[in-house]
Protein backbone atom coordinates (compact mmCIF):
# COMPACT_ATOMS: atom_id res chain seq x y z
CA UNK A 1 0.00 0.00 0.00
CA UNK A 2 2.91 2.38 0.72
CA UNK A 3 3.57 2.33 -3.03
CA UNK A 4 0.36 4.30 -3.52
CA UNK A 5 1.99 7.32 -1.85
CA UNK A 6 2.79 8.72 -5.31
CA UNK A 7 -0.93 8.71 -6.14
CA UNK A 8 -1.60 10.51 -2.85
CA UNK A 9 1.04 13.15 -3.66
CA UNK A 10 -0.55 13.83 -7.04
CA UNK A 11 -4.06 14.09 -5.57
CA UNK A 12 -3.00 16.37 -2.71
CA UNK A 13 -0.61 18.42 -4.86
CA UNK A 14 -3.17 19.13 -7.55
CA UNK A 15 -6.00 19.85 -5.13
CA UNK A 16 -3.78 22.36 -3.31
CA UNK A 17 -2.92 23.88 -6.68
CA UNK A 18 0.86 23.34 -6.44
CA UNK A 19 2.99 23.75 -9.54
CA UNK A 20 2.03 20.66 -11.52
CA UNK A 21 5.42 19.66 -12.98
CA UNK A 22 7.04 19.55 -9.53
CA UNK A 23 4.05 17.63 -8.12
CA UNK A 24 4.44 14.99 -10.83
CA UNK A 25 8.23 14.84 -10.39
CA UNK A 26 7.96 14.53 -6.58
CA UNK A 27 5.40 11.76 -6.92
CA UNK A 28 7.80 9.89 -9.20
CA UNK A 29 10.84 10.42 -6.95
CA UNK A 30 9.03 9.37 -3.75
CA UNK A 31 7.47 6.33 -5.43
CA UNK A 32 10.91 5.25 -6.62
CA UNK A 33 12.46 5.73 -3.17
CA UNK A 34 9.76 3.83 -1.21
CA UNK A 35 10.04 0.93 -3.60
CA UNK A 36 13.78 0.66 -2.95
CA UNK A 37 15.27 2.28 -6.06
CA UNK A 38 18.47 4.31 -5.68
CA UNK A 39 18.63 7.96 -6.74
CA UNK A 40 20.66 7.08 -9.81
CA UNK A 41 18.23 4.29 -10.72
CA UNK A 42 15.40 6.80 -10.51
CA UNK A 43 17.27 9.38 -12.62
CA UNK A 44 18.05 6.76 -15.25
CA UNK A 45 14.41 5.61 -15.36
CA UNK A 46 13.22 9.22 -15.52
CA UNK A 47 15.63 10.23 -18.29
CA UNK A 48 14.97 7.06 -20.21
CA UNK A 49 11.18 7.42 -20.15
CA UNK A 50 11.37 11.13 -20.97
CA UNK A 51 13.56 10.47 -24.01
CA UNK A 52 11.62 7.49 -25.35
CA UNK A 53 8.39 9.49 -25.04
CA UNK A 54 9.68 12.47 -27.04
CA UNK A 55 7.12 11.64 -29.71
CA UNK A 56 4.42 13.08 -27.42
CA UNK A 57 5.85 16.52 -28.05
CA UNK A 58 5.85 16.27 -31.84
CA UNK A 59 3.15 18.96 -31.84
CA UNK A 60 5.97 21.54 -31.63
CA UNK A 61 6.42 20.90 -35.37
CA UNK A 62 3.06 22.52 -36.07
CA UNK A 63 3.62 25.63 -33.96
CA UNK A 64 5.63 27.66 -36.51
CA UNK A 65 3.00 27.05 -39.20
CA UNK A 66 0.03 27.84 -36.95
CA UNK A 67 1.85 30.89 -35.59
CA UNK A 68 2.57 32.18 -39.09
CA UNK A 69 -1.01 31.55 -40.24
CA UNK A 70 -2.31 33.35 -37.15
CA UNK A 71 -0.14 36.34 -38.01
CA UNK A 72 -1.98 36.44 -41.33
CA UNK A 73 -5.45 36.40 -39.78
CA UNK A 74 -6.28 32.67 -39.51
CA UNK A 75 -8.48 33.10 -36.45
CA UNK A 76 -10.19 36.20 -37.85
CA UNK A 77 -11.05 34.38 -41.06
CA UNK A 78 -12.30 31.32 -39.15
CA UNK A 79 -14.48 33.54 -36.98
CA UNK A 80 -15.89 35.23 -40.08
CA UNK A 81 -16.77 31.88 -41.68
CA UNK A 82 -18.51 30.51 -38.58
CA UNK A 83 -20.27 33.84 -38.14
CA UNK A 84 -21.80 33.50 -41.62
CA UNK A 85 -23.72 30.37 -40.70
CA UNK A 86 -27.36 31.31 -40.27
CA UNK A 87 -28.39 29.79 -36.96
CA UNK A 88 -31.91 29.75 -35.65
CA UNK A 89 -31.49 28.68 -32.04
CA UNK A 90 -28.85 28.76 -29.32
CA UNK A 91 -28.78 24.96 -29.30
CA UNK A 92 -28.09 24.76 -33.03
CA UNK A 93 -25.23 27.23 -32.83
CA UNK A 94 -23.65 25.04 -30.17
CA UNK A 95 -24.36 21.87 -32.19
CA UNK A 96 -22.62 23.32 -35.22
CA UNK A 97 -19.63 24.30 -33.12
CA UNK A 98 -19.40 20.86 -31.52
CA UNK A 99 -19.53 19.24 -34.94
CA UNK A 100 -16.81 21.41 -36.47
CA UNK A 101 -14.69 21.24 -33.33
CA UNK A 102 -14.80 17.45 -33.44
CA UNK A 103 -13.97 17.44 -37.12
CA UNK A 104 -11.03 19.83 -36.62
CA UNK A 105 -9.72 17.69 -33.77
CA UNK A 106 -10.04 14.60 -35.94
CA UNK A 107 -7.83 16.33 -38.51
CA UNK A 108 -5.32 17.23 -35.84
CA UNK A 109 -6.05 20.96 -36.02
CA UNK A 110 -5.54 22.98 -32.89
CA UNK A 111 -8.20 25.50 -33.92
CA UNK A 112 -10.60 25.50 -31.01
CA UNK A 113 -10.31 26.51 -27.43
CA UNK A 114 -12.31 28.16 -24.70
CA UNK A 115 -10.44 31.48 -24.83
CA UNK A 116 -10.10 31.66 -28.61
CA UNK A 117 -13.47 30.41 -29.76
CA UNK A 118 -16.03 29.85 -27.02
CA UNK A 119 -15.85 33.16 -25.20
CA UNK A 120 -15.46 35.50 -28.16
CA UNK A 121 -17.57 33.60 -30.67
CA UNK A 122 -19.71 30.60 -29.75
CA UNK A 123 -21.27 31.95 -26.59
CA UNK A 124 -22.06 35.40 -28.07
CA UNK A 125 -23.60 33.78 -31.15
CA UNK A 126 -25.71 31.37 -29.09
CA UNK A 127 -26.82 34.17 -26.80
CA UNK A 128 -27.61 36.36 -29.81
CA UNK A 129 -29.75 33.60 -31.33
CA UNK A 130 -31.87 33.37 -28.18
CA UNK A 131 -32.07 37.15 -27.78
CA UNK A 132 -33.28 37.56 -31.35
CA UNK A 133 -36.08 35.10 -30.54
CA UNK A 134 -37.05 36.45 -27.11
CA UNK A 135 -36.80 40.16 -27.92
CA UNK A 136 -35.86 40.93 -24.30
CA UNK A 137 -32.81 40.85 -22.06
CA UNK A 138 -31.89 37.34 -20.97
CA UNK A 139 -32.32 36.08 -17.42
CA UNK A 140 -29.22 35.09 -15.47
CA UNK A 141 -30.29 31.46 -15.36
CA UNK A 142 -30.70 31.43 -19.15
CA UNK A 143 -27.19 32.82 -19.57
CA UNK A 144 -25.71 30.26 -17.16
CA UNK A 145 -27.29 27.41 -19.13
CA UNK A 146 -25.96 28.68 -22.48
CA UNK A 147 -22.49 29.31 -21.04
CA UNK A 148 -22.23 25.81 -19.53
CA UNK A 149 -23.32 24.15 -22.77
CA UNK A 150 -21.03 26.28 -24.98
CA UNK A 151 -18.03 25.36 -22.84
CA UNK A 152 -19.07 21.69 -22.79
CA UNK A 153 -19.33 21.55 -26.61
CA UNK A 154 -15.66 22.57 -26.88
CA UNK A 155 -14.66 19.71 -24.57
CA UNK A 156 -16.83 17.09 -26.32
CA UNK A 157 -15.47 18.01 -29.74
CA UNK A 158 -11.88 18.25 -28.58
CA UNK A 159 -11.78 15.09 -26.44
CA UNK A 160 -13.68 12.68 -28.63
CA UNK A 161 -12.42 13.91 -32.00
CA UNK A 162 -8.69 14.03 -31.24
CA UNK A 163 -8.00 10.30 -31.14
CA UNK A 164 -9.25 9.90 -34.69
CA UNK A 165 -6.12 11.84 -35.76
CA UNK A 166 -3.18 9.51 -36.42
CA UNK A 167 -0.57 11.63 -34.64
CA UNK A 168 -2.76 12.49 -31.62
CA UNK A 169 -0.97 12.58 -28.27
CA UNK A 170 -3.55 10.19 -26.79
CA UNK A 171 -3.11 7.34 -29.22
CA UNK A 172 0.65 7.82 -29.31
CA UNK A 173 0.62 7.40 -25.53
CA UNK A 174 -1.49 4.24 -25.84
CA UNK A 175 1.03 2.89 -28.32
CA UNK A 176 3.90 3.72 -25.97
CA UNK A 177 2.34 2.14 -22.89
CA UNK A 178 1.32 -1.03 -24.75
CA UNK A 179 4.79 -1.29 -26.29
CA UNK A 180 6.31 -1.21 -22.80
CA UNK A 181 3.90 -4.04 -21.92
CA UNK A 182 5.06 -6.04 -24.95
CA UNK A 183 2.31 -5.33 -27.49
CA UNK A 184 2.92 -3.64 -30.82
CA UNK A 185 -0.23 -1.85 -31.94
CA UNK A 186 -1.02 0.07 -35.13
CA UNK A 187 -1.90 3.77 -34.92
CA UNK A 188 -4.41 3.28 -37.74
CA UNK A 189 -6.35 0.56 -35.86
CA UNK A 190 -6.63 2.80 -32.81
CA UNK A 191 -7.70 5.84 -34.85
CA UNK A 192 -10.44 3.74 -36.52
CA UNK A 193 -11.78 2.45 -33.23
CA UNK A 194 -11.95 5.99 -31.86
CA UNK A 195 -14.66 6.71 -34.44
CA UNK A 196 -17.66 4.99 -32.72
CA UNK A 197 -17.14 7.02 -29.54
CA UNK A 198 -16.76 10.20 -31.63
CA UNK A 199 -20.11 9.39 -33.25
CA UNK A 200 -21.86 8.88 -29.91
CA UNK A 201 -20.29 12.05 -28.50
CA UNK A 202 -21.89 13.99 -31.36
CA UNK A 203 -25.21 12.17 -30.95
CA UNK A 204 -25.47 12.71 -27.19
CA UNK A 205 -24.21 16.28 -27.55
CA UNK A 206 -26.87 17.05 -30.15
CA UNK A 207 -29.58 15.54 -27.94
CA UNK A 208 -28.33 17.59 -25.01
CA UNK A 209 -28.30 20.84 -27.00
CA UNK A 210 -31.76 20.07 -28.42
CA UNK A 211 -33.04 19.54 -24.88
CA UNK A 212 -31.34 22.78 -23.86
CA UNK A 213 -33.46 24.65 -26.42
CA UNK A 214 -36.60 23.02 -24.99
CA UNK A 215 -35.55 23.88 -21.46
CA UNK A 216 -34.99 27.50 -22.51
CA UNK A 217 -38.48 27.50 -24.05
CA UNK A 218 -39.96 26.19 -20.80
CA UNK A 219 -38.15 28.87 -18.83
CA UNK A 220 -39.62 31.40 -21.24
CA UNK A 221 -43.16 30.02 -20.83
CA UNK A 222 -42.83 30.01 -17.05
CA UNK A 223 -41.54 33.52 -16.97
CA UNK A 224 -44.32 34.77 -19.27
CA UNK A 225 -46.95 32.93 -17.18
CA UNK A 226 -45.51 34.63 -14.13
CA UNK A 227 -45.63 37.90 -15.99
CA UNK A 228 -49.29 37.36 -16.93
CA UNK A 229 -50.11 36.49 -13.32
CA UNK A 230 -48.31 39.61 -12.23
CA UNK A 231 -50.20 41.63 -14.82
CA UNK A 232 -53.45 39.93 -13.76
CA UNK A 233 -53.15 41.13 -10.20
CA UNK A 234 -52.66 44.62 -11.48
CA UNK A 235 -55.76 44.42 -13.67
CA UNK B 1 18.37 8.30 -47.41
CA UNK B 2 16.09 6.42 -45.05
CA UNK B 3 14.08 8.84 -42.91
CA UNK B 4 13.52 7.88 -39.28
CA UNK B 5 11.81 9.31 -36.25
CA UNK B 6 15.24 10.58 -35.14
CA UNK B 7 15.32 13.00 -38.07
CA UNK B 8 11.93 14.30 -36.95
CA UNK B 9 13.25 14.76 -33.41
CA UNK B 10 16.20 16.74 -34.77
CA UNK B 11 13.70 19.00 -36.57
CA UNK B 12 11.76 19.50 -33.31
CA UNK B 13 15.06 20.19 -31.55
CA UNK B 14 16.08 22.82 -34.11
CA UNK B 15 12.75 24.63 -33.64
CA UNK B 16 13.18 24.54 -29.85
CA UNK B 17 16.78 25.79 -30.10
CA UNK B 18 15.74 28.67 -32.39
CA UNK B 19 13.04 29.59 -29.86
CA UNK B 20 15.64 29.37 -27.08
CA UNK B 21 18.07 31.61 -29.00
CA UNK B 22 15.34 34.20 -29.70
CA UNK B 23 14.42 34.16 -25.99
CA UNK B 24 18.03 34.76 -24.89
CA UNK B 25 18.33 37.74 -27.24
CA UNK B 26 14.93 39.22 -26.28
CA UNK B 27 15.54 42.45 -24.36
CA UNK B 28 11.85 42.75 -23.43
CA UNK B 29 11.83 39.44 -21.56
CA UNK B 30 12.19 39.68 -17.79
CA UNK B 31 13.03 35.95 -17.49
CA UNK B 32 14.96 35.53 -20.72
CA UNK B 33 17.66 33.33 -19.08
CA UNK B 34 15.27 30.93 -17.33
CA UNK B 35 12.87 30.61 -20.25
CA UNK B 36 15.76 30.41 -22.75
CA UNK B 37 17.48 27.62 -20.78
CA UNK B 38 14.17 25.74 -20.50
CA UNK B 39 13.57 25.69 -24.27
CA UNK B 40 17.28 25.08 -24.85
CA UNK B 41 17.28 21.94 -22.69
CA UNK B 42 14.15 20.71 -24.47
CA UNK B 43 15.97 21.23 -27.78
CA UNK B 44 19.06 19.37 -26.54
CA UNK B 45 16.96 16.42 -25.36
CA UNK B 46 15.20 16.35 -28.74
CA UNK B 47 18.45 16.33 -30.71
CA UNK B 48 20.85 14.40 -28.47
CA UNK B 49 18.55 12.63 -25.98
CA UNK B 50 19.04 9.29 -27.66
CA UNK B 51 22.84 9.54 -27.61
CA UNK B 52 23.65 10.81 -24.11
CA UNK B 53 23.45 8.58 -21.00
CA UNK B 54 19.96 8.33 -19.48
CA UNK B 55 21.17 9.66 -16.13
CA UNK B 56 22.11 13.00 -17.74
CA UNK B 57 18.71 13.18 -19.41
CA UNK B 58 17.16 12.60 -15.99
CA UNK B 59 19.21 15.45 -14.50
CA UNK B 60 18.22 17.74 -17.40
CA UNK B 61 14.55 16.94 -16.78
CA UNK B 62 14.93 17.83 -13.10
CA UNK B 63 16.57 21.14 -14.06
CA UNK B 64 13.62 21.91 -16.36
CA UNK B 65 11.13 21.17 -13.58
CA UNK B 66 13.09 23.36 -11.13
CA UNK B 67 13.12 26.26 -13.62
CA UNK B 68 9.37 25.84 -14.05
CA UNK B 69 8.86 25.64 -10.26
CA UNK B 70 10.77 28.91 -9.78
CA UNK B 71 8.33 30.60 -12.18
CA UNK B 72 11.06 31.49 -14.66
CA UNK B 73 9.26 30.04 -17.67
CA UNK B 74 7.16 33.03 -18.60
CA UNK B 75 5.90 35.25 -21.36
CA UNK B 76 7.91 38.05 -22.89
CA UNK B 77 6.58 41.57 -22.50
CA UNK B 78 6.53 42.00 -26.24
CA UNK B 79 6.34 39.69 -29.23
CA UNK B 80 6.74 40.80 -32.80
CA UNK B 81 3.08 40.12 -33.46
CA UNK B 82 0.97 41.59 -36.24
CA UNK B 83 -1.69 44.17 -35.40
CA UNK B 84 -5.39 43.33 -35.54
CA UNK B 85 -5.63 45.77 -38.43
CA UNK B 86 -2.98 43.85 -40.38
CA UNK B 87 -4.70 40.52 -39.61
CA UNK B 88 -8.07 41.76 -40.83
CA UNK B 89 -6.57 43.24 -43.97
CA UNK B 90 -4.70 40.01 -44.73
CA UNK B 91 -7.79 37.97 -43.89
CA UNK B 92 -9.68 39.90 -46.59
CA UNK B 93 -6.96 39.55 -49.23
CA UNK B 94 -5.89 35.95 -48.54
CA UNK B 95 -9.46 34.75 -47.88
CA UNK B 96 -9.64 30.98 -47.36
CA UNK B 97 -6.11 30.45 -48.69
CA UNK B 98 -4.92 31.00 -45.11
CA UNK B 99 -6.46 27.64 -44.18
CA UNK B 100 -4.23 25.77 -46.65
CA UNK B 101 -1.02 25.50 -44.57
CA UNK B 102 -2.72 24.26 -41.38
CA UNK B 103 -4.82 21.82 -43.43
CA UNK B 104 -1.75 20.47 -45.23
CA UNK B 105 -0.40 19.10 -41.94
CA UNK B 106 -3.13 16.53 -41.24
CA UNK B 107 -3.80 15.76 -44.91
CA UNK B 108 -0.19 15.06 -45.90
CA UNK B 109 0.43 13.18 -42.62
CA UNK B 110 -2.53 10.94 -43.36
CA UNK B 111 -1.47 10.35 -46.98
CA UNK B 112 2.09 9.45 -45.97
CA UNK B 113 0.92 7.06 -43.24
CA UNK B 114 -1.58 5.45 -45.59
CA UNK B 115 0.36 5.16 -48.85
CA UNK B 116 4.09 5.10 -48.03
CA UNK B 117 6.33 2.94 -45.87
CA UNK B 118 6.63 5.76 -43.32
CA UNK B 119 4.42 6.04 -40.25
CA UNK B 120 2.39 9.01 -39.01
CA UNK B 121 5.26 10.41 -36.93
CA UNK B 122 7.70 10.66 -39.84
CA UNK B 123 4.70 11.81 -41.89
CA UNK B 124 4.12 14.65 -39.46
CA UNK B 125 7.75 15.75 -39.89
CA UNK B 126 7.50 15.77 -43.68
CA UNK B 127 4.05 17.40 -43.77
CA UNK B 128 5.10 20.20 -41.45
CA UNK B 129 7.99 21.09 -43.78
CA UNK B 130 5.60 21.06 -46.77
CA UNK B 131 3.10 23.18 -44.83
CA UNK B 132 5.76 25.68 -43.79
CA UNK B 133 7.03 26.13 -47.35
CA UNK B 134 3.43 26.54 -48.55
CA UNK B 135 2.82 29.11 -45.83
CA UNK B 136 5.86 31.10 -47.01
CA UNK B 137 4.58 31.02 -50.60
CA UNK B 138 1.04 32.09 -49.64
CA UNK B 139 1.98 34.83 -47.19
CA UNK B 140 5.25 35.91 -48.88
CA UNK B 141 6.63 36.29 -45.34
CA UNK B 142 10.38 36.32 -44.60
CA UNK B 143 11.60 33.02 -43.08
CA UNK B 144 13.10 34.97 -40.17
CA UNK B 145 9.69 35.98 -38.81
CA UNK B 146 8.46 32.43 -38.38
CA UNK B 147 10.84 31.92 -35.43
CA UNK B 148 9.04 34.69 -33.58
CA UNK B 149 5.67 33.15 -34.40
CA UNK B 150 6.83 29.79 -33.05
CA UNK B 151 8.17 31.45 -29.89
CA UNK B 152 4.85 33.18 -29.19
CA UNK B 153 3.10 29.80 -29.21
CA UNK B 154 5.87 28.01 -27.26
CA UNK B 155 5.61 30.61 -24.51
CA UNK B 156 1.82 30.49 -24.38
CA UNK B 157 2.01 26.72 -23.79
CA UNK B 158 4.96 27.34 -21.43
CA UNK B 159 6.24 24.52 -19.23
CA UNK B 160 3.04 22.52 -19.81
CA UNK B 161 4.76 21.52 -23.06
CA UNK B 162 6.70 18.83 -21.19
CA UNK B 163 3.82 17.67 -18.96
CA UNK B 164 2.80 14.74 -21.18
CA UNK B 165 6.39 13.44 -21.30
CA UNK B 166 6.79 13.92 -17.56
CA UNK B 167 3.53 12.10 -16.85
CA UNK B 168 4.77 9.27 -19.07
CA UNK B 169 7.94 9.18 -16.95
CA UNK B 170 5.78 9.09 -13.81
CA UNK B 171 3.90 6.19 -15.34
CA UNK B 172 7.21 4.40 -15.97
CA UNK B 173 8.27 4.93 -12.34
CA UNK B 174 4.85 3.77 -11.10
CA UNK B 175 5.21 0.72 -13.32
CA UNK B 176 8.74 -0.03 -12.06
CA UNK B 177 7.57 0.34 -8.47
CA UNK B 178 4.55 -1.88 -9.08
CA UNK B 179 1.84 0.69 -8.34
CA UNK B 180 -0.38 -0.79 -11.04
CA UNK B 181 -0.22 -4.20 -9.32
CA UNK B 182 -1.34 -2.72 -6.01
CA UNK B 183 -4.30 -0.97 -7.64
CA UNK B 184 -5.06 -4.01 -9.76
CA UNK B 185 -5.05 -6.20 -6.64
CA UNK B 186 -7.41 -3.80 -4.93
CA UNK B 187 -9.83 -3.77 -7.85
CA UNK B 188 -9.46 -7.48 -8.59
CA UNK B 189 -10.29 -8.10 -4.93
CA UNK B 190 -13.62 -6.33 -5.35
CA UNK B 191 -14.60 -7.23 -8.93
CA UNK B 192 -14.91 -10.80 -10.26
CA UNK B 193 -12.53 -10.15 -13.19
CA UNK B 194 -12.54 -13.78 -14.29
CA UNK B 195 -15.81 -12.93 -16.03
CA UNK B 196 -15.16 -11.08 -19.29
CA UNK B 197 -17.86 -8.43 -18.78
CA UNK B 198 -16.56 -7.63 -15.28
CA UNK B 199 -12.97 -7.34 -16.51
CA UNK B 200 -14.20 -4.76 -19.06
CA UNK B 201 -16.12 -2.89 -16.37
CA UNK B 202 -13.08 -2.94 -14.08
CA UNK B 203 -10.95 -1.41 -16.89
CA UNK B 204 -13.37 1.39 -17.88
CA UNK B 205 -14.43 2.20 -14.31
CA UNK B 206 -10.77 2.17 -13.26
CA UNK B 207 -9.91 4.60 -16.08
CA UNK B 208 -12.78 6.98 -15.26
CA UNK B 209 -12.23 6.90 -11.48
CA UNK B 210 -8.46 7.30 -11.68
CA UNK B 211 -8.89 10.15 -14.19
CA UNK B 212 -11.29 11.88 -11.80
CA UNK B 213 -8.63 11.57 -9.07
CA UNK B 214 -5.66 12.58 -11.22
CA UNK B 215 -7.52 15.07 -13.42
CA UNK B 216 -5.69 13.61 -16.39
CA UNK B 217 -6.60 10.57 -18.47
CA UNK B 218 -3.02 10.24 -19.79
CA UNK B 219 -1.69 9.72 -16.26
CA UNK B 220 -4.45 7.23 -15.50
CA UNK B 221 -3.89 5.30 -18.71
CA UNK B 222 -0.49 3.79 -18.00
CA UNK B 223 -1.37 2.84 -14.41
CA UNK B 224 -4.78 1.32 -15.12
CA UNK B 225 -3.67 -0.36 -18.35
CA UNK B 226 -0.66 -2.01 -16.73
CA UNK B 227 -2.68 -2.84 -13.61
CA UNK B 228 -6.02 -3.96 -15.05
CA UNK B 229 -6.14 -3.75 -18.84
CA UNK B 230 -3.14 -5.92 -19.64
CA UNK B 231 -3.45 -8.70 -17.02
CA UNK B 232 -7.25 -9.12 -17.04
CA UNK B 233 -8.75 -7.78 -20.27
CA UNK B 234 -5.91 -8.53 -22.69
CA UNK B 235 -4.11 -11.55 -21.18
CA UNK B 236 -6.91 -13.33 -19.31
CA UNK B 237 -9.67 -12.76 -21.87
CA UNK B 238 -7.68 -12.25 -25.07
CA UNK B 239 -8.84 -8.77 -26.09
CA UNK B 240 -7.29 -6.83 -28.97
CA UNK B 241 -4.86 -4.42 -27.23
CA UNK B 242 -5.24 -1.58 -29.78
CA UNK B 243 -9.05 -1.57 -29.63
CA UNK B 244 -9.50 -1.85 -25.87
CA UNK B 245 -6.63 0.62 -25.38
CA UNK B 246 -8.27 3.42 -27.33
CA UNK B 247 -11.73 2.78 -25.82
CA UNK B 248 -10.19 2.77 -22.33
CA UNK B 249 -8.64 6.15 -23.11
CA UNK B 250 -11.96 7.72 -24.13
CA UNK B 251 -13.57 6.18 -21.02
CA UNK B 252 -10.96 8.15 -19.12
CA UNK B 253 -11.97 11.29 -21.04
CA UNK B 254 -15.52 10.80 -19.67
CA UNK B 255 -13.89 11.08 -16.23
CA UNK B 256 -12.16 14.30 -17.37
CA UNK B 257 -15.61 15.78 -18.10
CA UNK B 258 -16.60 15.12 -14.47
CA UNK B 259 -13.64 16.39 -12.48
CA UNK B 260 -12.66 19.85 -11.22
CA UNK B 261 -9.11 18.42 -11.14
CA UNK B 262 -9.05 18.95 -14.92
CA UNK B 263 -9.06 22.66 -14.23
CA UNK B 264 -7.96 23.82 -17.67
CA UNK B 265 -10.99 22.12 -19.26
CA UNK B 266 -13.66 22.67 -16.63
CA UNK B 267 -12.81 25.45 -14.19
CA UNK B 268 -10.87 27.99 -16.26
CA UNK B 269 -13.64 28.09 -18.92
CA UNK B 270 -16.34 28.86 -16.34
CA UNK B 271 -14.13 31.69 -15.08
CA UNK B 272 -13.54 32.89 -18.63
CA UNK B 273 -17.27 32.95 -19.29
CA UNK B 274 -17.88 34.69 -15.96
CA UNK B 275 -20.23 32.02 -14.71
CA UNK B 276 -21.71 32.32 -11.23
CA UNK B 277 -21.01 28.68 -10.38
CA UNK B 278 -17.38 27.71 -10.97
CA UNK B 279 -18.36 24.05 -11.38
CA UNK B 280 -21.28 25.00 -13.64
CA UNK B 281 -19.75 23.50 -16.79
CA UNK B 282 -19.74 20.10 -15.05
CA UNK B 283 -22.96 20.36 -13.04
CA UNK B 284 -25.19 22.12 -15.61
CA UNK B 285 -24.02 20.32 -18.73
CA UNK B 286 -21.16 17.82 -18.90
CA UNK B 287 -22.28 15.11 -16.47
CA UNK B 288 -25.40 14.51 -18.54
CA UNK B 289 -23.28 13.47 -21.53
CA UNK B 290 -20.32 12.01 -19.63
CA UNK B 291 -22.33 9.29 -17.88
CA UNK B 292 -24.26 7.91 -20.89
CA UNK B 293 -21.11 8.17 -23.02
CA UNK B 294 -19.16 6.25 -20.37
CA UNK B 295 -21.75 3.46 -20.35
CA UNK B 296 -21.68 3.43 -24.17
CA UNK B 297 -17.88 3.10 -24.12
CA UNK B 298 -18.06 0.17 -21.73
CA UNK B 299 -20.52 -1.57 -24.06
CA UNK B 300 -18.37 -0.71 -27.12
CA UNK B 301 -15.30 -2.25 -25.48
CA UNK B 302 -17.22 -5.43 -24.70
CA UNK B 303 -18.72 -5.69 -28.19
CA UNK B 304 -15.78 -4.58 -30.35
CA UNK B 305 -12.74 -5.47 -28.26
CA UNK B 306 -12.70 -9.27 -28.48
Amino acid sequence: MIKLIGVLIVVVGISLNFEILSVVLSAGLVTGLVSGMSISDILIKLGDAFVTNRYMSLFVLTLPIIGLAERYGLKERASELIGNIKAVTAGRVIMIYEFFRLLAAAFGLRLGGHPTFVRPLVYPMAEGALKKDRKRNLLDKEKEIIKAHSAAAENYGNFFGQNVFLAAGGILLIQGVLKEAGYNVELLTMAKYAIPTAFFAILYGFIQFYLMDRKLNNINKESSVEEEKANGTYN
Amino acid sequence: MELTINHVYVLCGIISLVVSYLTFTDENHSNSIGTGVFWGILGIIFVFGGRIPSIFNGILVIIMVLISLSGKVSLSNEYSESSLDFKEKKSKSLKNKIFIPPLIIPTVTFLIAQFTKYDAKVGLGISSIVALITAFIITKEKPKEVGHDARRLFDSISSFAILPQLLAALGALFAAAGVGEVIADLIAGFIPVEMKIWSVIAYTVGMALFTIIMGNAFAAFSVITIGIGVPFVIQMHGANPAIVGVIAMVSGYCGTLLTPMAANFNIVPSALLEMKNENGVITKAQWKVAIPLFITNTILMYVLGF
